[in-house]
């Protein structure tokens, strides 16, 4: 038992960087401070379970009648070394964390900005020019980046496992995250916030790119020469497909195929045929008309939208029979 | 001390082994009580700080809309109703027990006092429009951006104050109850001190409430 | 057979059980209840780990598997853990240890455990409504806004927390009051003491529980605003609430834990405990500073750096206290005379597990390190090492050193033994890989979750299984002991507390006469 666990402890102190190579600064520095408590809580944890093993089997009894022998029940020096111990390693674990967490706390001045808005269950990126991205966002790489998070709805969390860096994003306030990528690839953010039924599928990647190709990126109009049924689609992935198919079929909203003009009988008892002012009206402030069968669940999209994208996703609806 | 037997019994539960033991053990576990009763209040109090500090205009404007006459009559009642309280054990104690019963009627009576008043202030409130939370429906004069949260405070508190001077009410009952069966009496006043000291508290959450939300600054 | 007069058989009937004022027969209604939920909870967690056996959403829906996570841990936290040792095993045995014929309030006791019981029926007739989705944290504004049951989960919580209240209450009011003559303090046995520490905490907590809750019924029902964003209220404000109770519960679930352990070293080593009076003091200890870590909860809630610093450092203290006990317990081993019997195999292993759980604690407390792991699968490890690992385990070892004195009734010391080694591998196997996959980024709360995070998994759901006969076998061989086993003598371990003076199963008013006490509770022979 004690070896298997040996094993698995060290394997488990290699793992967690093998798996998640450090990227930032930060990341590596955070590394070493896991190794150090890892490391340590190794060599406490066998230290005492070879105590127990050991008295374990050197005092097992040998018969009925016998009875412990120690002759003391308490030692004052003793007691006070096995506390003075651990509160030195403590301090020094509490020091350690708190030298990391004020870097952690502080981004620099010439930080890049990017808000980040949480909604359920998606993450909407805004950049500085305006441009808007769903789920996928791009930073350049050797360059410090802030981002500036809020909530729409209820709480999530903005974690990059790569990164070991996370903060609760919460609505009514703004937190915020910083980083800077030391190399380029993509990686996954994961939201670490219970938020309901998409909590597992509010994921988004983000992309380390060089800085040129970043300043492309962000210049480029992803919808240009695209038709709006066109721009809907694009504006519906990945935005839209946790709660809804393009087929009949039913998820946590409903299927979009074949929606329009068809008959919704809503809870407030009322009906109406479905067009362009009730699409509009149910993704910009879906709250007003619930249709029987569903929850009241879907996070309002006015201000995350765009005109163009507004009108796309209509147009993009309509196309689906 | 045993020379005057009197009527009431005193009975020893199996578990204790002296009238003192089992006496001290009651005491002792209604102040815990106590104790938990003050900390439940005490996390409204702390969010009615922290919410103080950060909106304080809207608290301000908010005890205008209350009647400090009629919360500072409350106060008098309650006061009163102590006082009345701490006579019936008095009484209890010294044997007079229709001095006893009539000072716990007349607890009882401004218990119903209290809550009349309250009831008053509630329905005028709610007459107006002023609800808790989402249900806040008041347009007129001296309305303020986020009103409503100092009216879900006021709700809150003295809702739940009032729910434990009714609570107390029902204990003072049963106490008025047990005095008219001649089972309170000089040997036997501990229930109505434990009745005495809850109603003593519900007194005393209300002397904080009071000027916490009538004459808030 | 006037001999074998017993609180067993002293009354007959079901009204003599569910209107009994008799403590002992108080702890075994609790216990049955809380076994009860114990199976119920159980199930939800075997119908998680087989959801996560693979990626995808493959067994059972996601809506399923988010109100299974929430059941989950309501039940196994607010009707097994909190209850399970100061409510069943303190209620039978504080009295006893104490020498003392019953608890201060016996009305009280019985009406603790109708709350209990009212506060868990109402909790699970949510179960028939739409169920509840928010996990046992009911974290706002989530909770406001879903449109699942959360009222009866809040409502039955509530009620349950006054059974914890009232049992506290009537724990400090009997270790003041009713001990017998000569049991002065620092000669109670160390489990009263826990007892003691816990019910402080459950006092002086569990009401800001209640408020938090009635604030978040209000908040649904009346749309308060305090905890809304949208109204000017703090999200955050909630979880201040929250876990101002909800930390300082964690102690209520493992101090009594601690309690337990010290009695089973003691009596399997058959000497006196080592330092006997720092375990007393790390008790009260951790009961006090339990108090001002409850902000270890919010290292990424968005509160202030400074708050998070504080907490954190506070943090640490608690681990001190916490090592001082594990020290002394494994020299209290030193020169014993060990007996590995299932008691004693549950309490060696409590504290192999309790110690990984503690270490990964100072991990966890450690700020920067914890702003990687909070909310992964390190964290839900880290706290089954210390709930399971630590409570259950001394439940589990805590029962079977006291069947034959709770029934007198012997059990089946082989099967007590194959029951703990498949729970005690099984929990190993399930547990160990999440430390891994929260390491490597693994968030808790998903019912589904990317493809490199499998292997791990199934090993984690291969092990649940074995967790999950381990109990069934546990569960055949306590209810063949107790109506099956070979009679036991009043004092078949040789222990030196209190209960073990009289009759196995102790009579109504537990002594004979009462006991007069002139030595500390350990008096072996050196």
């Amino acid at each position: 038992m004690i070896p298997l666990l040996f094993f698995s402890l060290k394997g488990y102190a290699q793992t967690s960087t093998e798996k998640l190579p450090p990227v930032t600064d930060y990341a590596e520095k955070l590394d070493t401070l896991y190794h150090f408590l890892v490391g340590i809580s190794v060599v406490s944890c066998i230290l005492v379970i070879v105590a127990f093993a050991y008295f374990s089997i050197r005092y097992r009894r040998k018969s009925e009648k016998e009875q412990g022998s120690a002759k003391v029940s308490h030692n004052t020096l003793l007691e006070f070394i096995w506390s003075f111990i651990p509160l030195v390693i403590f301090a020094v674990a509490f020091v350690w964390g708190w030298i990391l967490y004020y870097d952690f706390k502080r981004p620099p001045e010439n930080s890049l900005e990017i808000h980040v808005y949480g909604q359920m269950w998606n993450w909407t990126f805004v950049y500085k020019n305006g441009k808007k991205t769903t789920n996928e966002f791009y930073v350049p790489s050797h360059k410090p980046v802030k981002l500036i998070m809020t909530s729409k709805d209820v709480l999530h969390s903005f974690f990059i496992p790569t990164f070991r860096i996370k903060q609760d994003v919460v609505p009514g306030i703004y937190t915020s995250l910083w980083f800077k990528a030391n190399r380029k690839g993509k990686f996954q953010v994961f939201c670490t916030e219970f938020c309901g039924t998409g909590h597992a599928n509010m994921l988004a990647r983000m992309h380390v790119v060089s800085l040129k190709e970043w300043e492309d990126w962000l210049a480029h109009d992803p919808y240009k020469g695209l038709s709006l049924a066109e721009i809907g689609k694009k504006a519906f992935q990945g935005r839209c497909t946790v709660c809804h198919t393009t087929t009949k079929e039913k998820r946590i909203g409903p299927g979009l195929s074949g929606l329009m003009g068809a008959k919704r009988e809503f809870t407030n008892g009322k009906s109406l045929m479905v067009d362009e002012n009730y699409l509009r009206e149910s993704i910009l402030n879906p709250s007003e008309k619930i249709v029987v069968g569903f929850p009241n669940q879907m996070t309002p999209f006015a201000g995350t939208l765009s005109e163009e994208e507004l009108s796309g996703l209509i147009e993009y609806i309509k196309t689906l029979k | 001390m045993e020379t005057k037997p009197s009527p009431q019994t005193k009975p020893l539960a199996h578990h204790f082994d002296s009238y003192e033991q089992q006496e001290s053990a009651g005491t002792l576990g209604m102040w815990l009580f106590l104790c938990t009763e003050i900390l439940m209040f005490g996390g409204l109090f702390v969010g009615y700080v922290l919410y103080h500090s950060l909106y304080p205009e809207i608290f301000k404007a908010g005890a205008t809309f209350l009647e400090w006459k009629k919360g500072g009559i409350n106060t008098v009642v309650l006061l009163i109703s102590s006082f009345t309280m701490a006579l019936s054990i008095y009484y209890a104690q010294k044997n007079k027990m229709k001095a006893c019963r009539m000072s716990l009627i007349l607890t009882l009576f401004c218990g119903l006092l209290f809550m009349l008043i309250k009831y008053m202030e509630y329905s005028h409130k709610m007459h107006v429009g002023i609800f808790p939370g989402k249900f806040f429906a008041y347009t007129g004069e001296g309305n303020v951006e986020g009103l409503a949260l100092y009216f879900s405070f006021y709700y809150l508190m003295t809702g739940l104050h009032a729910s434990h001077v009714l609570a107390g009410m029902g204990l003072i009952g049963w106490a008025l109850f047990r005095a008219f069966q001649n089972k309170i009496g000089p040997n036997n006043y501990k229930p109505l001190e434990y009745v005495g000291l809850f109603w003593h508290l519900v007194d005393l959450i209300w002397i904080y409430l009071f000027p916490l939300l009538y004459l808030v600054e | 057979m006037a001999e074998n007069k017993n609180y067993l058989n002293w009354q007959k009937g079901i009204s003599s059980w569910l209107l009994t004022l008799d403590h002992k027969r108080i702890g075994i209604l609790y216990m049955i209840t809380i076994f009860s939920f114990f199976l119920i909870g159980g199930i939800f967690a075997l119908l998680m780990r087989l959801e996560l056996f693979s990626a995808g959403e493959d067994f059972i829906k996601t809506d399923f598997y988010n109100q299974a996570m929430t059941y989950h841990g309501a039940i196994m936290v607010f009707m097994v853990i909190i209850p399970g040792i100061p409510a069943f095993l303190g209620n039978f045995f504080l009295p006893l240890q104490i020498g003392a014929k019953d608890v201060a309030f016996p009305r009280v006791n019985l009406l603790s455990w109708y709350c209990l019981v009212t506060g868990a029926l109402i909790a699970c007739f949510s179960l028939v409504l739409n169920g509840v989705d928010t996990g046992w944290t009911f974290y706002t504004p989530y909770s406001i806004r879903t449109s699942t049951s959360v009222i009866p989960v809040v409502l039955g919580a509530f009620i349950m927390g006054f059974s914890s209240i009232l049992t506290g209450l009537n724990f400090i009011v009997t270790i003041h009051k009713l001990r017998a003559p000569g049991m002065t303090f620092f000669r109670m046995p160390l489990f009263v003491w826990s007892l003691y520490s816990t019910a402080i905490i459950q006092i002086l907590a569990t009401p800001v529980l209640a408020i938090t809750l009635l604030l978040l019924i209000a908040e649904r029902v009346l749309g308060v605003g305090i905890f809304d964003p949208n109204l000017g209220g703090d999200p955050i404000l909630f979880q201040h609430f929250f876990w101002f109770y909800s930390h300082p519960a964690v102690y209520i679930m493992i101090l009594p834990a601690m309690g337990i352990i010290s009695e089973l070293i003691v009596a399997f080593s058959r000497q006196n405990i080592f330092g006997y009076k720092s375990i007393v003091m790390a008790s009260i200890g951790i009961a006090a500073v339990s108090f001002f870590v409850w902000g270890h909860h919010l290292f990424v809630s968005g509160q202030s750096e400074w708050a998070g610093i504080i907490f954190s450092g506070l943090t640490m203290l608690v681990g001190v206290p916490t090592a001082v006990k594990v020290f002394n317990w494994t020299a209290t081993l030193y020169k014993g005379s060990l007996k590995f019997d299932t008691p004693l195999l549950y309490a060696m292993g409590f504290l192999f597990l309790f110690l990984i759980g503690g270490v990964t604690g100072i991990i966890l407390a450690t700020i920067a390190a914890d702003v990687h792991l909070h909310d992964t699968y390190f964290v839900v490890a880290h706290f089954h090492y210390v709930m399971v690992g630590g409570t259950l385990m001394a439940i589990m070892g805590g029962f079977y050193y006291w069947l034959p004195k709770m029934f007198g009734r012997m059990y089946n010391e082989l099967w007590g033994r194959v029951s703990f080694a498949l729970i005690f591998i099984g929990f190993n196997v399930t547990f160990f890989p999440q430390f891994i996959l929260g390491a490597e980024g693994m968030p808790r709360r998903y019912a589904d979750y990317p493809l490199p995070y499998e292997p791990l998994n199934q090993l984690s759901t291969l092990g649940s299984w074995f967790i999950g006969g381990g109990f069934v076998v546990a569960l055949i061989a306590i209810v063949w002991a107790i109506f099956k086993g070979p009679k036991a003598p009043a004092n078949p371990w040789g222990a030196k507390t209190l209960e073990w003076e009289t009759t196995s199963p102790p009579p109504h008013e537990n002594f004979s006469e009462t006991p007069q006490v002139t030595t500390g509770p350990y008096h072996y022979g050196n």
